[in-house]
Order: C-alpha cells, then sequence, then structure tokens
C-alpha cells in the first residue's frame, strides 16, 4: 500500500505555519481534537487565526497567546458556560473577533468547501453581526422578490484538525458518537486536514452499516495521528464523557495567580504520554461517564 | 393538592413557560435551560401533544426527557423514547424553514425586543464582560417563532437604550433596510421571576401580561429600564393546578428547578 499518512502529532503539526487561518472541529465541550491543540501549544506557533464553533480548544490557544483573531460564534463549557481564558483574552482586547450566528459560520464553510465566494443567508440581517463586521456586504435577489440578503463569505481555512473515534493509515475515518456535528464542512473547507484518532488501523475494512459513519472521505485528508484519549477533557461518545474534574480545575487555574503556567507546566510540556498518564489513563477515561442532557 | 408541598415561582414560571407553545402546530419546541425545558416538556405533556421534542443531544423523543441522571436502564432507569434524529446540522436546517419556537435566557433585551448574548459594555473591541458570543440567536430570531426567559427581571438585563450587541434581532424600525424580510420574525412571551410580559402593544411594544402573585406593574416597571404597558386584562399569573405540579416534579426528579432562582421562593411570596 503506497498511501500511508500516519504521522506522529509533532510531525503532522509541523506542517502549520505562524499567520495561518486554522478550523477546529468538534462543538464546545464535544469531540475536540484537544492532542492536536496541545501539541501546538508545546510549538513555537503563532499569530492564527482560529476558526472554531469554540471550547477549551479556544480558550488554550487563547491563554498560550496564540491566537491573533478568533471566528467563532460562541465560547462555551456547557456545564460550565463562561470560558475563563476566553473571556480573558476578549475583555483585554487581547484577540481580534470575527463574530458570526452558528448558522452563518456553518454557510461560511459550506461556501468554502463548494469552491464559492459567498452563500445568500437572511441570518445575521437587522443584527450587530454586520455592524460589527463591516467586511460584509448584502446582495439583492436578482430574481422579481428583490430579497436583501446576507451575502456570508467563505471561511476558508489553510487547515482544519479533527479529532475521530477510528481511522486508518489511508485517511478513512469513523465517527461514532450520535452526532458528526460540523466536521465534514471543516475538512471541506480546508487546504490540509489533520486528523486525530483514538484508534488507527492499517486499513479499516468494514460492513455497510458501520461505513455509514464515515463522516467524509479519504482524499481530504493529509495526515493522520494516533491518539488515544486526544479529545479529552472534552467528550467523546461513545468512548468518554467529559472530565468535569479536569474542566473545573482548568477553570479555576484562570483565576490563580500564575495558574495558566502552572497548568502548562503540569499537562501541556510533559507531553502527550505523560499528559494521558497525568489524568489516570486509559483506566480514568473508561470511568468518565458520558453526559446526560 | 394536599399531598403536594405548594408551588414555588420556579413551577409558577414553567407553567407559565408552557403557554408559549399552546397551539403553535407541529414544531420542534426548544426551551433552553431548566425553566424553558420543564416549560416545554409541560406542554407537550398537557395542552399541545403535537410539539416535537429532543432529548437535549441529537434525537426526537416522542415523551420529554426527565432532566439530570435517570438511573441504570437495565435496572428500572428512565429510557428515551426516540421517534427520530435531530443532529445540529438538522437543528439548523428546520431554524431555517421555521418549524421551531426556542425559548432562550439573553444577557440583555431591550424595549424592541432585540437581544443579546455575546458582549456587555460599550466596547465592543474591549467589553467589560465577554459572554457566549451571538450564539444561534440572528438565525432564531430572524426564521421562527421565540420566548424569552429571565431569571432576575432588573434594569441591566432590561435595558434603557439598545442592547449593546444585537444579537437576536427585534422590532426596531431603523434596524430594517429595504428588501429585509422581516415577516418570521415572531416575539411571543418574556416569562421573568416578576411577571409575563408579551409583544401586543402598539408596534409590538413590550405588554405586561400578567404579574406573579404579590408582585404589582409599579415594582415590575420600576425594576425595566424602558416604560411598559399593561395589557388591558391585566390579571394575576396562575398558580400551577396540582396535575402540572406532579407533571413537573415527576420530570424534574432531582430538583434543578429548585436551584435556578435565588432561595428557590414559593409562588406565593407572602407564604416566604
Amino acid at each position: 500500500m503506497a498511501l500511508n499518512k500516519q504521522k506522529s502529532a509533532a510531525e503532522a503539526v509541523a506542517a502549520l505555519r505562524d499567520g495561518m487561518t486554522i478550523g477546529i472541529g468538534g462543538w464546545g465541550p464535544r469531540r475536540k481534537p484537544m492532542a492536536l491543540v496541545r501539541e501546538i501549544l508545546r510549538s513555537p506557533l503563532k499569530d492564527l487565526t482560529v476558526v472554531s464553533y469554540g471550547g477549551p480548544d479556544v480558550g488554550m490557544l487563547c491563554a498560550a497567546g496564540k491566537v491573533k483573531k478568533l471566528i467563532f460564534a460562541f465560547v462555551t463549557m456547557d456545564a460550565i458556560p463562561l470560558e475563563p481564558y476566553y473571556r480573558k483574552a476578549r475583555e483585554s482586547g487581547a484577540i481580534q473577533v470575527e463574530e458570526y450566528d452558528e448558522g452563518m459560520f456553518e454557510w461560511g464553510l459550506r461556501a468554502a468547501g463548494m469552491r464559492m465566494s459567498f452563500l445568500p443567508t437572511r441570518v445575521g440581517l437587522a443584527t450587530d453581526v454586520l455592524a460589527k463586521n463591516p467586511q460584509l456586504k448584502t446582495i439583492a435577489s436578482p430574481y422579481a422578490d428583490g430579497e436583501v440578503y446576507v451575502a456570508m463569505p467563505a471561511l476558508k481555512l489553510d487547515a482544519a484538525l479533527i479529532h475521530v473515534n477510528e481511522a486508518d493509515r489511508l485517511g478513512n475515518t469513523l465517527v461514532r458518537g450520535h452526532d458528526t456535528f460540523f466536521d465534514h464542512l471543516y475538512a471541506r473547507a480546508a487546504d490540509h486536514v489533520i486528523v486525530s484518532s483514538e484508534q488507527v488501523h492499517e486499513k479499516l475494512e468494514l460492513d455497510a452499516d458501520t461505513a455509514k459513519l464515515n463522516p467524509f472521505e479519504r482524499y481530504l485528508v493529509h495526515s493522520v495521528v494516533a491518539a488515544a484519549g486526544g479529545a479529552h477533557p472534552t467528550y467523546l461518545g461513545p468512548n468518554y464523557g467529559w472530565d468535569m474534574e479536569h474542566l473545573k480545575r482548568y477553570n479555576a487555574s484562570a483565576s490563580e495567580e500564575g495558574g495558566w503556567a502552572k497548568y502548562v507546566e503540569e499537562f501541556v510540556s510533559v507531553g502527550e504520554a505523560a499528559y494521558q498518564t497525568q489524568i489516570g489513563g486509559a483506566e480514568r477515561l473508561a470511568k468518565l461517564k458520558l453526559p446526560v442532557f | 393538592m394536599s399531598d403536594l408541598a405548594p408551588a414555588t415561582l420556579a413551577e409558577l414560571m414553567i407553567v407559565a413557560a408552557s403557554e408559549a407553545w399552546r397551539d403553535n402546530g407541529e414544531v420542534l419546541a426548544s426551551g433552553i435551560t431548566t425553566i424553558p425545558r420543564l416549560g416545554a416538556s409541560l406542554a407537550k405533556l398537557t395542552h399541545s401533544p403535537e410539539l416535537l421534542m429532543t432529548d437535549s443531544e441529537s434525537y426526537l423523543v416522542s415523551e420529554p426527557v426527565p432532566l439530570g441522571p435517570r438511573g441504570d436502564t437495565s435496572n428500572g432507569g428512565y429510557r428515551p423514547k426516540y421517534e427520530g434524529y435531530m443532529s445540529f446540522e438538522r437543528v439548523f436546517e428546520c431554524v431555517w424553514g421555521g418549524k421551531r419556537h426556542a425559548m432562550i435566557g439573553p444577557t440583555q433585551i431591550d424595549r424592541w425586543g432585540q437581544t443579546n448574548l455575546s458582549a456587555v459594555g460599550p466596547d465592543y473591541a474591549k467589553p467589560k464582560s465577554a459572554v457566549l458570543g451571538v450564539r444561534g440567536l440572528p438565525g432564531n430570531s430572524i426564521c421562527h417563532i421565540n420566548s424569552l426567559f429571565v431569571p432576575n427581571h432588573g434594569p441591566r438585563v432590561f435595558v434603557a437604550g439598545e442592547v449593546d450587541m444585537v444579537s437576536g434581532v427585534g422590532y426596531k424600525p431603523e434596524r430594517w433596510g429595504p428588501g429585509m424580510k422581516q415577516d418570521y420574525v415572531d416575539l411571543r412571551l418574556i416569562v421573568t421571576d416578576l411577571c409575563v410580559l408579551d409583544f401586543s402593544g402598539p408596534d409590538h411594544a413590550i405588554r405586561v401580561k400578567s404579574l406573579h402573585p404579590g408582585v404589582s406593574f409599579e415594582q415590575v416597571q420600576t425594576a425595566t429600564g424602558f416604560p411598559l404597558l399593561q395589557a388591558e386584562n391585566l390579571g394575576e399569573t396562575p398558580l400551577p393546578t396540582a396535575e402540572q405540579l406532579a407533571i413537573i416534579r415527576k420530570l424534574d426528579p432531582h430538583n434543578l428547578r429548585g436551584m435556578v432562582l435565588k432561595n428557590d421562593p414559593p409562588a406565593l411570596r407572602a407564604a416566604a
């Protein structure tokens, strides 16, 4: 087999450059590619434009000063509604923002994946999303109705980071959770896709029902990184729930003197293997109950 | 209701919230956070069984799911009754098609029904308080029916001027340019800890529809940053019936509703 896209996290992240626009899959505290985020935290990368339905991925990148600009609709950890490091960055004016409605955001990714410059939508009209994003323009229907829409520009990504349950070395992926969110759109919108996976197989050989869990085609994928526990501390259905204890600790660090530096020292600088040991290993992951809503 | 503890204010607000979904037809009822969700659930279990609901994750359920831990399904714990699928992507499609009535709790509301969930303070680049982000408010508000929930009725929520970052649209004419379609904007109720308001005044002005027991119109006006109208038939928000209380308490076995309002006050304040 000629195709082997498997790389270490460090090798995969080495393909990223300062100033890139990077999309991060998942949603809030759900199925975030946190092992790849931690690898970015350890790298010298800077001045990133981060595009995310944001959770602790955004908070940590803000805390580490990696973010020049954030393109987002929200940042939250759900059970802890307000993300502390996002708030700090936002309230101190440390980051530029491009704020969209959740659906406009989807539309932007979709436009990029379809190689369109924009897609029309009613959403955003009569709100300050237009006022705060002066680059946004409206467009009138060329048909008899003449209705005026927002022309939501394509959210083109230099790279996308996505975490999945299973993958193979060719770049085939399976998402086994209840919802695939918008990861397929991130993959289509990006020039370069890095997938991290709980398990990496030599070659997936699937029955038809399982093959339906494949969210996007392997030709979109450039790197496959083995990362067991790679979504921790976020929720990866059906493997493990979010780690509230860890998220609380992370949240508390934001109000401690030098709290982020301590978090980094304990959980980031040590490397991914030591991180997984620190949080209690596979045994602890298996004990993290799936959230009940 | 002799064997039932007296209704709490949270329970009265759940009943008031459930009224928002009466006669909506077959739409997705999305009550976000404890009291709105229990309101939607109560609506479906009483006057509006035709409503669609989800398990608050990704499936449609034929019966509202109780809140909080459900116990082990192999040992008599609650098992959700799935009837379909509703991923986030499908929720967006539902929103744009208009088949939804959501009730959410924004950080700020203004006299035009515009809402803010993004950032508080005069400087957007350096806000006094960064909240969540506009989330789905721009889309929800311009596409389908919406109601609002306010657990702490006061002038910081009901602001004097315009909200700091208009996230959800409202009825302010200056915001609507030529050719912009306002037809689907449909704001219904605001359920607060003091009263129920609607948008039935002239040009959708906000009116007090009913006052919770023991609350005066003046008290509500003082807690609101803009002038309010009174409904002609301004009355008292009804107390939950015994049937409603039983349903609410079954839907919320861990009493999460008791943690929404400070000190979980009784519905009849005099009883405090």
